[in-house]
């Protein structure tokens, strides 16, 4: 399979006054595994629900495989090969873990069809054994630990086998023995050539997965290239990574920038 | 069975569907209490076809049902543009229109009610009662119950994850709408007779009342809520006869009622039925049953 390639082109929301995308391009390259970083608030989950469909553009493009897709409803852009997880958790709260994995592949479902079909149940049980969660299909999510939410949303956008797969923190608020199931779940699901972009703040796992990355701040792209490079260039440094090496530009520029 | 018991019983089987019929919408996250208004054109639509037109029983439950449900259907779509509260008291004024509509049409009756002569029994309510249930366990296991049930916990992501949201609502409500009608169709029948004072307000509120206290979030919820709201206050009213120390429930049985109703919502706050609650008595049955695992 090959991995879908998302190109934003230009483009800029703003809620009321307040610009939160300002005229951003950047492009996601089929197949590869692009990070998408940046301080708190600089429009990271917000390029996720534009491309997503949760919040319309105000002007521009988002191009997927070259495809306009800004303006097709958002239930349908799952059909066009785009799924994700949330940064906060958004699994469905009274439904089990198989129906919350299920409902990755529902809108390749007709409606009559019975929900826990052989077929259906069986693809979602493999999805979650090779997720490592295969104990607990029948259980209500509500009551499992957070760790396992997390990747049963990882496994639930699976399921919906996109050509790109967006992840929002998925390393979050995870230990380090299931940091590393995860980043060996995405590597195979890279390996079938998927396009993973993901917004993450563990630099260890962005540097250990990504082979791209690409860093906004405010709305705007301040650099892309390989993760090497993004720890490297000073601008990133300044404003996101800070560096031990020089604490008083970094503290300087930031609150410069912010008043 | 005596005809007092018999009578109670065929209450709580239509009480069941009509719960039912409020339980699909919430089940999808919509709150309905407008279950008296397609009771009532279910109600009118059958006992009219049975006691004017001289249709059989079953044809005329049916169409009571497709008629209610085709005026859920056109009704849902202005109420789905309304959220919350505001879903509430539009579905409440549309019940309250229905009221005075049949009021006012003098081939109904009018504030006389209407008297049918065509009696729907046990043998008729048990096994369209049945059929209800098997119907609604069934919409459930389907994609389009997974998809009601998805909705009722989160718009956003469902519609994100492809489904049809304002289909899956009017489905809901359509289907609701239906069977609140076929649920009217057998109350006329019971009674033989139906007028607008049959199902106030306080109807739809105790139906709404059945499937919340009960449970949305399985079939067995809006069972459970009937059971209680029926049962419940007759054990009561039979507790005053028992004893003189018990006459006070006579008159005060609805308070012990209240207060019961009460705490049920501070002890299961999501209805007595849940999810979770099956999942452990299931638990329990897979321990007796394989006592190897146990320890």
């Amino acid at each position: 399979m090959n991995g879908a390639e998302l190109t934003l082109a230009n483009v800029s929301k703003s809620f009321g006054g307040l610009m939160v995308i300002d005229h951003l391009g950047f492009t996601v390259k089929g197949g590869s595994r692009t990070a998408l970083i940046g301080p708190n608030g600089a429009g990271k989950t917000t390029v996720f629900n534009l491309v997503s469909g949760v919040y319309s553009i105000d002007d521009g493009k988002i191009l997927l495989d070259g495809e306009d897709i800004s303006t097709v409803p958002p239930a349908r852009r799952i059909g066009h090969g785009m799924s994700r997880s949330f940064q906060n958790i958004r699994l469905m709260p009274h439904l089990s873990t198989l129906e919350n994995v299920m409902l990755g592949e529902h809108w390749r479902r007709r409606a009559f069809s019975l929900a826990r079909g052989r077929r259906a149940v069986e693809a979602a049980k493999s999805a979650l054994a090779d997720a490592g969660l295969q104990t607990y299909p029948g259980q209500v999510v509500a009551n499992l630990p957070y760790g396992i939410q997390k990747r049963i949303e990882v496994v639930r956008a699976l399921l919906a086998e996109p050509k790109i797969l967006m992840l929002d923190e998925p390393a979050a608020g995870l230990n380090t023995a299931e940091t590393d199931d995860l980043r060996g779940l995405l590597e195979r699901v890279s390996a079938r050539g998927v396009t993973l972009l993901i917004v993450e703040h563990d630099m260890q796992f962005v540097r250990r997965l990504c082979d791209h990355v690409v860093v906004l701040n405010f709305g705007q792209l301040i650099f892309e290239g390989t993760p090497d490079e993004v720890h490297r260039d000073p601008s990133v440094i300044e404003a996101y990574l800070g560096a031990d090496s020089q604490p008083k530009p970094v503290q300087a520029t930031k609150t410069a920038q912010v008043s | 069975m005596s005809g007092y018991m018999s009578g109670v019983l065929a209450v709580l089987l239509i009480n069941t569907i009509i719960a039912y019929s409020v339980f699909l919408p919430a089940a999808a996250g919509l709150l309905n209490l407008g279950a008296a208004g397609f009771v009532l054109i279910g109600g009118y639509t059958a006992g009219g076809l049975t006691s004017q037109a001289g249709w059989p029983l079953a044809p005329a439950i049916l169409a009571a049902g497709l008629f209610a449900g085709a005026v859920a259907f056109v009704l849902a779509f202005p109420i789905l543009r309304t959220r919350g509260v505001y879903m509430v008291l539009a579905t409440f004024a549309f019940a309250e229109v229905v009221g005075g509509i049949c009021l006012n049409i003098p081939s109904l009756g009018g504030a006389t009610g209407l008297s049918v002569s065509t009696y729907a029994g046990l043998p008729v309510v048990i096994p369209t009662t049945v059929c209800v249930g098997v119907f609604v366990a069934w919409l459930l296991s389907t994609r389009l119950g997974l998809a009601m049930r998805a909705v009722h916990d989160d718009e956003n992501v469902s519609l994100l994850f492809g489904v049809n949201l304002r289909m899956v609502q009017v489905a809901a409500f359509t289907v609701g709408g239906a069977l609140g009608g076929i649920g009217g169709a057998l109350l006329v029948h019971q009674f033989n007779f139906i007028d607008v004072q049959t199902t106030g307000v306080l109807f739809s509120i105790y139906v709404l009342l059945y499937v919340l206290i009960g449970g949305t979030q399985t079939a067995w919820g809006p069972v459970a809520g009937a059971l209680f709201f029926t049962v419940v206050p007759e054990i009561l009213r039979s507790m005053s006869k028992l004893d003189a120390s018990m006459k006070f429930l006579e008159t005060g049985r609805f308070i012990v009622f209240g207060i019961a109703v009460v705490l049920i919502m501070i002890a299961r706050p999501e209805g007595m039925i849940t999810r979770t609650l099956i999942e452990k008595v299931q638990g329990l049955f897979r321990r007796r049953s394989s006592p190897e695992n146990a320890g």
